[in-house]
């Protein structure tokens, strides 16, 4: 499996979950953990995504997100889970 | 699995603290385009690099969106172009014209450098090498993405002092050519002893004899990343220090595994080295000084710099060690004044000499690096420059190396302007004293003797 992390920070408000998995349900990509908190008014949230159904045109699809997260105001990253396992674990 | 602590860390490593991959050089040998003829011989040097090259920017694009990470340099090396074109150039001019391929190749790929532009001359020359390093100024002037190196000693072979002569003539007019741009130049030409085969950062990029037809090497960096770390580790002891420095270490450089890996699999070229450095930029927090100054010191120059590069250096080394599957090039902290804003600020306020960067240069990466000094140095001078630096080396049986900018029309006090990540510099003088008798003998120094160390 294939893996993918998306994070997302910025100013809480209505609909920010609902849009971006929207947008990944159209895509095929199953969520696999999901944690999320808020400080002082600012939403913050990390995904581990399954993304094997869209692991071929992989760009296309971070790119998306980021564009959706503009729509959004808010600041979008989604990355291959590898830079983190690499950097985090031996 | 991953958490959002983890996530978060690495994501403000990238963001907030310039983390990056600074370069995925692609190394291309050219010994198979060797021809009789100069019109075959260029021809076949640009098909070759446009051929493997080809994909190389868009690849490191690629990987930039995949991980998230910039990957700030994508760029080619290539065998001694001395070798290459020693059965095919009769006349200096020759040597121009493969320059000017390299160039139109280089712009062609999207690269914004390529290097190779090179002599491996530790012991002698031909004379071929030589007429080749006779045309280092007008290659460099008429080119805008070739660097050009001469490797002019080594432990092994001792000093080659009738390279080192010709390089400081070979320097000062390189910089007289290109005196409209503060005689960049010279921020494309570099003189070194014992030179890495696989160094992957230029301007003393070219891939040696001893590699394969292609090869990546990547380069990682992350001056930022330490600095921040060490934010905490004021009132620490030294090995605590020295943990955390390792641990930044290979953090970064795993990252730089991770790119390596992706690049090779992505354009089907064997994986090279990961050089473990640290290579500041002008971006403000990318510095070293800045490193040496969260250790403790009131500004890089201080007394204790050469202590805290030393510790810093070898801390590096053993963090990304076991971070990377090979480690080679220069691995190590640069100290390229021009790069580095803060390192520059020290120059500029006299708080750093050209005598103290020697001084560092005995225990970090590289040498005498991205030095503005007065336009008026003579090349006999700039020589015993040179001379000095390859002794560091040879008898360290490290890699040293010299990339000085004599800024014709400009003294010291005023400032030298290259632009981008060559940065600007504080023109800082240089040693009074003449050293032409000692420049001007014969022949080499000999290789030290490797016992007896004191």
């Amino acid at each position: 499996m294939k893996k993918a992390v998306i994070t997302v920070v910025g100013k809480d408000s209505v609909g920010i979950i609902a849009r971006v998995c929207t947008y990944m349900a159209d895509c095929n990509v199953n969520i696999l953990d999901i944690s999320q908190t808020i400080v002082d008014g600012y939403f913050n949230m990390m995904m581990i995504v399954d993304i094997t159904e869209v692991d071929h045109d992989f760009a296309g699809f971070s790119g998306k997100i980021i564009e959706i997260g503009e729509e959004l105001g808010m600041d979008i990253h989604c990355q291959r889970e590898d830079i983190f396992e690499s950097m985090h674990r031996i | 699995m991953i958490n959002l602590y983890e996530v978060s860390q690495t994501n403000h490593m990238i963001e907030s603290e310039n983390l990056d991959v600074r370069t995925i050089t692609l190394g291309i040998s050219l010994t198979d385009c060797i021809s009789d003829s100069i019109d075959v011989l260029c021809k076949r040097i640009y098909d070759k690099i446009t051929r493997l090259g080809r994909d190389l920017v868009k690849t490191g694009e690629e990987i930039e969106k995949e991980f998230g990470i910039p990957v700030v340099n994508k760029r080619v090396s290539v065998t001694p172009i001395a070798l290459v074109g020693a059965s095919a150039c009769k006349v200096e001019e020759d040597y121009v014209r493969i320059a000017k391929t390299l160039d139109k190749a280089a712009q062609d790929i999207g690269i914004n450098f390529i290097g190779g532009y090179s002599a491996l001359v530790p012991k002698a020359m031909t004379p071929a090498e030589e007429m080749f390093i006779r045309s280092i100024p007008k290659a460099l002037s008429v080119t805008e993405c070739v660097c050009s190196s001469v490797v002019a000693g080594s432990t092994r072979t001792g000093i080659n002092m009738d390279a080192v002569r010709v390089m400081g003539r070979i320097v000062r007019k390189t910089a007289e050519l290109t005196a409209a741009e503060d005689s960049i130049g010279c921020a494309k030409l570099v003189v070194l002893c014992n030179a890495p085969d696989d160094n992957p950062f230029m301007a003393g990029s070219f891939l040696g004899v001893t590699e394969g037809d292609s090869v990546i090497n990547v380069g990682v960096s992350g001056p930022g990343v330490v600095r921040h770390a060490l934010e905490g580790a004021h009132g620490m002891s030294f090995a605590e220090l020295c943990d955390m420095i390792k641990k930044t270490a290979f953090k970064i450089t795993r990252v730089g595994q991770l790119v390596a890996g992706r690049a090779c699999e992505m354009l089907d070229v064997p994986m090279g080295i990961i050089d473990l450095s640290l290579a500041p930029t002008p971006a403000v927090g990318d510095s070293i000084a800045d490193i040496l100054t969260e250790m403790g010191l009131e500004h890089a120059g201080a007394p204790g710099t050469t202590a805290a590069l030393a510790l810093l250096n070898d801390q590096v080394k053993k963090g990304g060690v076991m971070a990377a599957s090979y480690v080679g090039g220069l691995s190590g902290a640069f100290i390229p004044v021009s790069e580095d804003a803060s390192m520059a600020l020290s120059a500029a306020n006299g708080t750093i000499s050209i005598e103290k960067l020697e001084a560092m240069t005995c225990v970090c990466s590289v040498g005498l690096d991205m030095i503005a000094i007065p336009g008026d140095t003579s090349e006999t001078t700039l020589s015993g420059i040179m001379a000095d630096e390859m002794a560091i080396g040879m008898v360290n049986g490290k890699t040293t190396a010299v990339r000085i900018i004599p800024v014709i029309g400009k003294k010291a006090g005023e400032r030298a302007h290259f632009g981008g990540l060559l940065g600007d510099a504080p023109i800082i003088p240089v040693g009074k004293g003449d050293c032409s008798e000692f420049i001007g003998r014969n022949g080499r120094i000999p290789a030290p003797i490797h016992s007896f160390k004191n």
